[in-house]
């Protein structure tokens, strides 16, 4: 059974130095929230961002993982607030 | 009904309408909270579009996600182009930047007509029903 934590390495290796949290959402192991910081999504739209995600995942998004909810961030001087 | 029939019904869901949503369940009755946000978000927003329930048959799912290359559902086109899932949906949503993008103001409240609410505390079942 996937694991948040898990999750977390694969999101890491697949993007080194990514900060990336992975939240457990309903603590059963299938529905999961990502939040990744990258800048390796610079200059990328939203949908090549996530798709950056979801392909660590390939199959398993939509099988034994069957939520996915992703929050990218671009590391800038602005920020967005967090 | 052959994979490609449904692909090209697909295709032409896409082309015909310029707001087109894939989701599970219907919004007057979605059967999954993510499906809802982003119909909730449609639905605040005043704009008219299309919804196609991915669930009656497992193929429309497959095909849909073979066409545009993302895994999960909801799925948003606007001009025949993939906006995203319902991440990137309620993010545009409460930015403002889905206003802009299908040309309606933005609600004053800037509230969806669906409170936000974290996945893990919504009513268990409501999205387990995948097929």
């Amino acid at each position: 059974m996937p694991r948040a934590e898990e999750l977390r390495e694969r999101i890491e290796q697949a993007l080194p130095g990514a900060q990336v949290t992975v939240q457990d959402t309903t603590g059963g192991g299938d529905h999961f929230r990502a939040e990744v910081v990258s800048d390796r999504f610079e200059g990328l739209s939203r949908i090549q961002q996530h798709k950056l995600i979801y392909d660590v995942f390939g199959d398993e998004v939509g099988g034994a993982i069957h939520a996915l909810s992703i929050k990218t961030v671009t590391p800038s001087p602005a920020g967005d607030g967090r | 009904m052959t994979n490609d029939e449904i692909r090209s019904f697909i295709d032409n869901a896409i082309k015909e309408n310029r707001v087109m949503l894939f989701m599970k369940g219907t919004p007057q009755q979605p059967a999954c909270g993510f499906s809802m946000r982003a119909s909730g978000a449609l639905n605040a927003l005043g704009v008219k579009y299309a919804a196609l329930d991915i669930l009656p048959d497992p193929r429309i799912r497959q095909e849909l996600s073979d066409l545009s290359g993302w895994p999960t559902i909801p799925q948003l086109f606007v001009d025949g182009e993939l906006v995203g899932g319902s991440d990137i949906v309620m993010e545009m949503f409460e930015s403002g930047e889905l206003a802009g993008l299908l040309g309606v103001e933005q609600p004053e409240e800037g509230e969806p007509a669906e409170p936000e609410q974290p996945v893990g505390q919504r009513p268990i079942g409501l999205e387990n029903r995948l097929n």
